[in-house]
């Protein structure tokens, strides 16, 4: 599959590749400097093969507060909320980012890999009066994001960015959002527009400076986050408590797909936990599904890894062992052959100076 | 592209330069656009014999591991050290600050079967 904006790819210099079944453009100049790109300037990602989904109508809330894991009807209308969709094994289906757009109106956006199956999952779960659209192939998305992304903000739409995060305007009633969320840990927005409009979006974005980047340096600056990579980072079989990510349950609210098995968890031992690793040894990028060691046993593989380009040393995640993830814990990483030292330290690996 | 014309070439993208009985080996400059940004390298240890078509050093980009194999056989004499400390010099300057180890050549016939710079040209389709 390919994004509307996929001519714009091949004209800017994209390196393609198959992303989820679709062609995206994995970097235009390099990934090094995509990623410095976005921690020190702005840069623009084509997120077009995201999903939206609009959800509407009376009972919509509830009906997404008994499907999701975050506390929507807590959520002012205007403001969008990262959450987490649970089958009934309290294991991640995807995670996604609801924006409210109204009382009993919202926008979800979700992982491009995950489109089929969550629209599926919702429509099994289908309530009377609730409206669900699948309308991912209607609409486009870019992501802008660095401490210039205000600057490019401003220049698109002649006013200033939201300064607050994770605000929600809808530009054009039903057509066109910008969200000021991201996947990188800077400042920045998202914006959500007909599929039509992408090609002039693109070139608005890049005329007011923002520079193209690739899945690449998004895979690098959303790890230097710890942010997860559903499908790396999260499964079916790992529920959001393992991963780290309890800040975005809210196991107070009476029902929702997955609580009991969270609430179980919550009151004995986690089998797992997402910690985060630095290597400490000069050594090879650490990638996914590398072995771990622990006083020479193996315990576990990493979930994700690269060499971080803003912090010069190897970084990764992994499901580690209760016992195993006291900040300091010294583990061994098997790069072809060869065991190189790193240790478990605090999330986020990156901190903005 | 580059593509010098007092080199050898191995259709792996390997080139070698040729001094009386040794050779200086590195990556071109089209692998090195193909690798994208080198972020790791791993000469081979003075004293190891490698075989031509055999893996005799590893670079890594940020996104991929690449084997580099030797054009020749023989054994190492010197390995870039500066690659290890600054692995980006493989990609700014592939032929001279960017090569990757020195070989003493077993064999001087093994030369014949490496590629010059016109066929390595039409190879990559330069």
């Amino acid at each position: 599959m390919r994004t509307p904006l996929f001519d714009q790819h091949l004209a800017t210099g994209g390196r393609m590749v198959e992303f989820a079944g679709w062609e995206m453009p994995v970097q235009y100049t390099g990934i090094l400097q995509e990623h410095k790109a976005v921690r020190e300037a702005c840069g623009v990602f084509d997120i077009s093969h995201m999903g939206e989904f609009f959800v509407s109508g009376t009972g919509a809330t509830a009906w997404l507060d008994g499907l999701l894991t975050n506390n929507l009807s807590s959520l002012p209308i205007g403001h969008a909320q990262y959450t987490i969709l649970l089958n009934e094994r309290g294991g991640v289906i995807d995670d996604l980012i609801a924006y409210r757009l109204g009382e009993e109106n919202y926008l979800l956006i979700v992982n491009a890999a995950k489109i089929p199956e969550d629209a599926a999952w919702l429509q099994k779960h289908a309530a009377p009066g609730v409206d669900f659209t699948d309308r991912s192939k209607d609409f486009a998305a870019l992501a802008i994001q660095g401490p210039q992304a205000a600057s490019v903000f401003e220049k698109l739409f002649q006013r200033p960015m939201p300064t607050e995060r994770n605000r929600v305007e809808e530009i054009q009633p039903g057509r066109a959002f910008i969200a000021t969320t991201g996947y990188t840990g800077e400042a920045g927005f998202e914006w959500v527009m007909p599929a039509t409009e992408a090609a002039a979006a693109w070139h608005a974005a890049l005329d007011a400076g923002a520079v193209p980047c690739g899945l690449g340096a998004r895979d690098t600056l959303r790890l230097e986050m710890c942010y997860p990579l559903n499908g790396s980072d999260l499964s079916p079989d790992r529920t959001p408590l393992e991963a780290g990510l309890g800040f975005f349950v809210d196991l107070k609210k009476p029902a929702f797909i997955g609580r009991d098995v969270l609430i179980a968890q919550k009151t004995s031992i986690l089998p797992h936990k997402l910690c985060a690793l630095r290597v400490l040894d000069k050594a090879p990028p650490v990638r996914p599904h590398y072995k771990i060691y622990v006083n020479g046993e193996p315990v576990t593989e990493t979930t994700s890894g690269a060499l971080s380009p803003s912090l010069g040393y190897g970084i990764a995640m992994a499901y580690m062992p209760p016992a195993y993830c006291d900040i300091g814990q010294e583990v061994e990483i098997e790069v072809r052959d060869r065991r190189f030292r790193a240790q478990v330290v605090k999330k986020p690996f990156y901190k903005k100076p | 592209m580059n593509i010098p014309e007092n080199l050898r070439y191995a259709a792996s993208h390997e080139w070698i330069l040729v001094e009386g009985n040794t050779g200086l080996v590195g990556i071109t400059d089209h692998a090195q656009a193909e690798l994208t940004d080198i972020v790791f390298a791993e000469p081979p240890a003075i004293g190891k014999t490698v075989k031509a078509g055999d893996v005799a050093a590893v670079v890594e980009s940020v996104k991929a591991a690449s084997d580099i194999y030797a054009p020749v056989t023989g054994e190492v004499i010197e390995r870039n050290e500066a690659i290890e400390a600054d692995p980006s010099l493989l990609n700014t300057d592939p032929f001279g600050a960017g090569w990757i180890f020195k070989v003493r050549i077993a064999d001087a016939a093994e030369l014949a079967a490496l590629k010059d710079a016109a066929a390595y040209r039409e190879q990559i389709g330069a």
